[in-house]
């Protein structure tokens, strides 16, 4: 059987089930709309560590292990793990899974991170060469807000089309073997660059990243929007989600039913001063991890397309005057496999 | 996605449409209050200083001094970046500005040491104001020697 399909996509042929997920978040995500769904919220930001990194990778690192935990497997029974997150050379991720013992692919996708890893360890499972894999996306604001922004203590205005870092991590064990939820297709995103150098208005970079993929999606698996009970992007955001149902509304599909974001959904924009919403690696893998597989699990979404998103851009990058370029990978998650 | 320069100014425009501006006439009323707050309270301490025997001059520096030390207290207890949500170019302008952008990165860079962290970032910030600073008041000084006198 051809597992690539059209242009950008796979379709899986044996079964890939989300065995387990967990999500660890911090205290302000702990307050928001979702709070019911983590599996952990933190009292602190530093999560008892010295400073912002090390609290990140420790978030990661519990994650990470309560992913296993809550599979019922042990360490040796994963075979990869697969994980990233925004800092530089991924020290996160590379630090937080350091004592599982378990060998690591480390990826880079942005705040698409989680997307790209599910993709990646459902390809590896179905193609026989692992039986369950380990994957995870992390994020933490303070973290991000000095490697990416400014020092956290000066006082300035965010502009209204800012996003909030998510502190936070989701991860999910995948395997050859077990129930629903199932992965059953993948479609992996194309950077597109439609010339957003603002760095305070992300949801518009990655905006045409997502309409690329969703197009591509829909031709590749030759469906529309209402194939899904919903469509969740990662991290756009209230103006970006406004700008992917025009976007897509000029390429014939109608996405005003099921479509919502991960970043509008983990705050409240009235009360939690987040501006257009959460952002970073850990906003779609936690809002997944934590909020969207107990919905599958308990038969409340039956199909879903989940779109982490990521804004491609460094420090050195936006320094030199380079447009920030969006990717988004979209992936399909489903209670049940048709038989093919 | 098309991705031609038409199609590129065609979507840059419908992010101009989407995403909202700033208040920027709310946020003027407010800084201008908020940071002739700061320069009053400063003159308050001005006029303090001179009751209590300080001389024109020494008064002006008192005062100098007093506000950046308010400034990096604020910021050292994190109130200051509270303030400045709302006042925004209001307590940016003034003295206690300075000291916030001086005194944030020591703070932030701390946990990478004296030497790397706060000596090498402390001026972050500050350094290009400092740098500009100095080059324009060179050149004003030398414009001032040439036509001034």
């Amino acid at each position: 059987m051809q597992k690539k399909k059209g242009g950008q996509s796979v379709i899986f042929q044996y079964p890939v089930t989300i065995k387990s997920t967990a999500s660890i978040v911090g205290p302000k995500e702990g307050q928001g709309p979702l709070r019911d769904y983590f599996d952990l919220t933190l009292d602190d930001v530093m999560a008892g560590q010295k400073t912002w990194e090390k609290a990140e990778s420790k978030i990661v690192e519990d994650a990470m292990n309560l992913a296993v935990k809550n599979s019922g497997f042990d360490n040796s029974h994963i075979d990869f793990v697969i994980a990233g997150d925004l800092l530089n050379q991924s020290t996160a991720t590379t630090f937080g899974v350091m004592g599982m013992k378990i060998p690591l692919f480390g990826i880079f996708g942005a705040c698409s991170t989680f997307g790209e890893g599910l993709g990646l360890g459902a390809m590896l499972i179905d193609g026989g060469f692992a039986k369950n894999v380990l994957v995870g996306a992390s994020s933490h604001f303070c973290s991000a807000e000095r490697q990416f922004r400014s020092p956290l203590e000066l006082g300035g205005q965010r502009p209204p089309t800012a996003s909030w870092t998510v502190t936070g991590a989701g991860c999910a064990v995948l395997s050859n073997a077990g129930e629903k939820p199932y992965i059953t297709g993948f479609t992996a995103g194309r950077v597109i660059d439609m010339g957003i150098t603002d760095a305070n208005n992300m949801g518009a970079a990655m905006a045409p990243a997502v309409v690329d993929t969703l197009v591509n999606h829909f031709k590749d698996f030759n469906r529309n929007p209402a194939y899904y009970d919903v469509i969740a992007t990662g991290d756009l955001g209230y103006i970006g989600h406004e700008l992917v149902v025009r976007l897509m509304s000029e390429e014939g599909f109608n996405m005003s039913e099921n479509y919502t974001d991960c970043g509008i959904q983990i705050f409240d924009r009235e009360t939690q001063d987040t501006h257009v919403g959460g952002s970073g690696c850990g906003c779609s893998a936690s809002a997944f991890s934590g909020y969207y597989y107990k919905k599958i699990k308990q038969g409340e979404i039956k199909s879903m397309l989940l779109i982490p998103t990521g804004a491609l851009l460094s420090q050195t990058s936006q320094q030199q005057g380079s447009n920030i370029p969006g990717i988004a990978h979209a992936v399909v998650i489903e209670s049940s496999r048709q038989d093919r | 996605m098309n991705t031609s320069q038409k199609s590129k100014d065609r979507f840059q425009r419908m992010v101009k449409e989407v995403s909202p501006n700033s208040a920027v006439v709310k946020n003027c009323v407010k800084a201008f209050f908020s940071g002739g707050l700061i320069c009053c309270f400063g003159q308050f301490l001005t006029d303090v200083f001179g009751k209590i025997g300080a001389s024109k001059d020494d008064a002006g520096m008192y005062t100098t001094a007093a506000l950046i030390f308010l400034g990096v207290l604020l910021t050292g207890l994190g109130v200051y970046d509270k303030i400045g949500k709302h006042t925004g170019a209001g307590s940016v302008v003034p003295i206690t500005g300075f000291a916030n952008s001086m005194a944030a990165p020591a703070v932030e860079f701390k946990k990478e040491g004296m030497i790397m962290g706060i000596g090498a970032k402390m001026f972050l910030v500050a350094g290009p104001v400092i740098v500009y600073g100095l080059i324009t008041s060179v050149a004003v000084g030398v414009l001032y020697y040439i036509f001034g006198r």
